[in-house]
C-alpha cells in the first residue's frame, strides 16, 4: 500500500500515487481533480462525525426549526411538517423532492457511513456492506442540507417585516449538522474502505 | 484513433479501481473483481441521455420562470409571484443582498448550467481538442453549482408551512414552483449523464 494506481474519474489520467502525508492530497496532473487525500485515522475519524451528525439530524428534525408570531397567533414548523403542508397543497413532486433532498438523502448517507464503519472499527463486515458503500456517492449527491440553510435564512429575512420570527433548536441543530457532514465526507479515504471490505482480488 | 484508448486502463466507475480490460465484449458484462460493478468504459449512453435532460430541462425553464412560484394571501389580499417578481419584491424592500442570492441561484445558476452543458456536449460531438482541462473544471463547476438551484424550492416549503393563519395569512405554492423544481432535478440529472472523460477521448489528448 505504499504507492496505489488511481485512473482520473474526470480524464481518465493512470496517476501512479505515493503514500499521502496527513492532511496532503493528491491532484490529477492533467485536468486538475481530486484524486486522494492523506487522512489520519480515517476510520475511527469518519464514524465519530457520522455518529455526530445523526444526532444532530434526530435534534434537527425532532424540533421546530422556525416559529411565527403573528396578531397573538403562533405556528411553528419542523422539517417533516413543511414537507407535509406542501403534500396537503397536492405539490407531490415539490414536497418529495425536499423530503428526499433535506430529509431522506442526509439520513441515508449517514446511516450508511455507520452501518459500514462501525463494524469495520473492529474488523467486521456488515451483510451487504459493498452494495451499501456503492450507494453511499449516489446518496451524498442528492444530500443537500447547506442549500436549505440558505433557504432557510432567505425565508427569515422575507417574513422578518410580517411577523416576529423564532429561530429554534433544530436551526441551530441543523447550523452545526453542515459542518460536521462535511467533516464526515472529506475524512472519509474511499480507497481504504474498499481495500478492506472490497472481494480479495 | 478510438483503438488507442480503449488499451488505456479503466477505472471502475464505482470503487475507482484501476483495471486493464483489454476490449469489453459484446454480451459479455465483465465485473469489477473489488466491488462488483459492471466495468464500463464511459458511462453508458452518456451524450443522448445528456442532452434529453438538458432539452428537457429547457422545456421546464420557461413555465417554471413564467408560471407565478407563490401566493401570499394576506389579510383577504392575494399576491402572486414568479422567481422573477419574487427577486423584483425584495429589492423593492431593500433586501439586495438576499435578492442577489436568489436571483444567481435560481435565474442565473440553471441558465448557465444548461449552456455549459450544451456547449460541452457540442465540444465533444464536434471532436474538439481545444482546451480539454478548462473544459473539465467546466464540467466540474457545472456540477458543483447545480444544487444551489434549491433555494427557491426551500423558501417556497418553509413559508407554506410557517404562513398558515387561516384567515390571517397564507402562502401557497403554485405551478411554477413544480415546474421549477423538476427543471433542477433534470439539470442535476443532466450533469450526472455527462461523462468528462469524453473530452478526452481523442487520441492525440493521451500523451499530455
Ligand atoms: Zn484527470
Ligand atoms: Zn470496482
Amino acid at each position: 500500500m505504499n504507492s496505489r494506481l488511481i485512473v482520473c474519474r474526470d480524464c481518465a489520467l493512470l496517476n501512479r500515487i505515493a503514500h499521502l502525508p496527513r492532511g496532503g492530497s493528491a491532484r490529477c496532473p492533467r485536468c486538475g481533480a481530486l484524486l486522494a487525500r492523506g487522512v489520519f485515522d480515517s476510520i475511527d475519524r469518519t464514524l465519530a462525525f457520522s455518529l455526530a451528525g445523526l444526532s444532530l439530524f434526530l435534534v434537527a428534525n425532532a424540533f421546530p426549526f422556525l416559529a411565527m408570531r403573528m396578531q397573538g397567533l403562533i405556528t411553528e414548523t419542523t422539517l417533516l411538517t413543511s414537507v407535509w403542508a406542501l403534500y396537503e397543497q397536492k405539490r407531490l413532486l415539490v414536497a418529495g423532492l425536499v423530503l428526499l433532498t433535506a430529509v431522506a438523502a442526509p439520513l441515508l448517507y449517514l446511516l450508511l457511513l455507520i452501518y459500514v464503519l462501525a463494524p469495520l472499527r473492529f474488523g467486521l463486515h456488515a451483510p451487504g456492506v459493498i452494495p451499501c458503500f456503492r450507494l453511499l456517492r449516489r446518496v451524498q449527491a442528492w444530500s443537500m442540507v447547506e442549500v436549505f440553510m440558505i433557504g432557510v435564512l432567505v425565508a427569515l429575512v422575507k417574513l422578518a417585516d410580517m411577523a416576529q420570527i423564532v429561530p429554534g433548536i433544530a436551526l441551530w441543530a441543523f447550523a452545526l449538522l453542515i459542518p460536521v457532514m462535511a467533516a464526515a465526507t472529506s475524512s472519509l479515504d474511499s480507497e481504504l474502505v474498499w481495500d478492506r471490505i472490497g472481494r480479495p482480488a | 484513433m478510438t483503438a488507442d484508448v480503449r488499451s488505456l486502463p479503466i477505472g471502475c466507475h464505482d470503487c475507482d479501481l484501476a483495471l486493464r480490460v483489454p476490449r469489453i465484449e459484446h454480451g459479455v458484462a465483465p465485473r469489477c473483481p473489488r466491488c462488483g460493478t459492471v466495468v464500463r468504459h464511459r458511462k453508458p449512453r452518456s451524450i443522448a441521455r445528456c442532452w434529453a435532460f438538458v432539452i428537457a430541462a429547457a422545456i421546464c425553464y420557461v413555465p417554471a420562470n413564467l408560471y407565478p412560484a407563490m401566493t401570499v394571501v394576506s389579510l383577504g389580499n392575494a399576491q402572486s409571484d414568479t422567481i422573477l417578481s419574487g427577486v423584483i419584491y425584495l429589492l423593492s424592500h431593500g433586501l439586495w443582498p438576499l435578492a442577489l442570492i436568489v436571483f444567481v441561484a435560481s435565474v442565473v445558476v440553471p441558465l448557465a448550467k444548461l449552456v455549459a452543458l450544451v456547449y460541452l456536449l457540442i465540444s465533444v460531438q464536434a471532436r474538439s481538442r481545444w482546451r480539454p482541462a478548462d473544459r473539465t473544471r467546466l464540467y466540474r463547476l457545472t456540477e458543483a453549482i447545480g444544487r444551489w438551484s434549491m433555494v427557491d424550492i426551500y423558501v417556497i416549503t418553509i413559508l407554506v408551512a410557517l404562513v398558515s393563519l387561516g384567515n390571517l395569512a397564507t402562502v401557497e405554492a403554485e405551478p411554477g414552483a413544480v415546474f421549477f423544481g423538476a427543471m433542477v432535478v433534470l439539470t442535476l440529472l443532466a450533469a450526472e449523464a455527462f461523462d468528462p472523460r469524453l473530452i478526452w477521448d481523442r487520441a492525440d489528448l493521451q500523451d499530455g
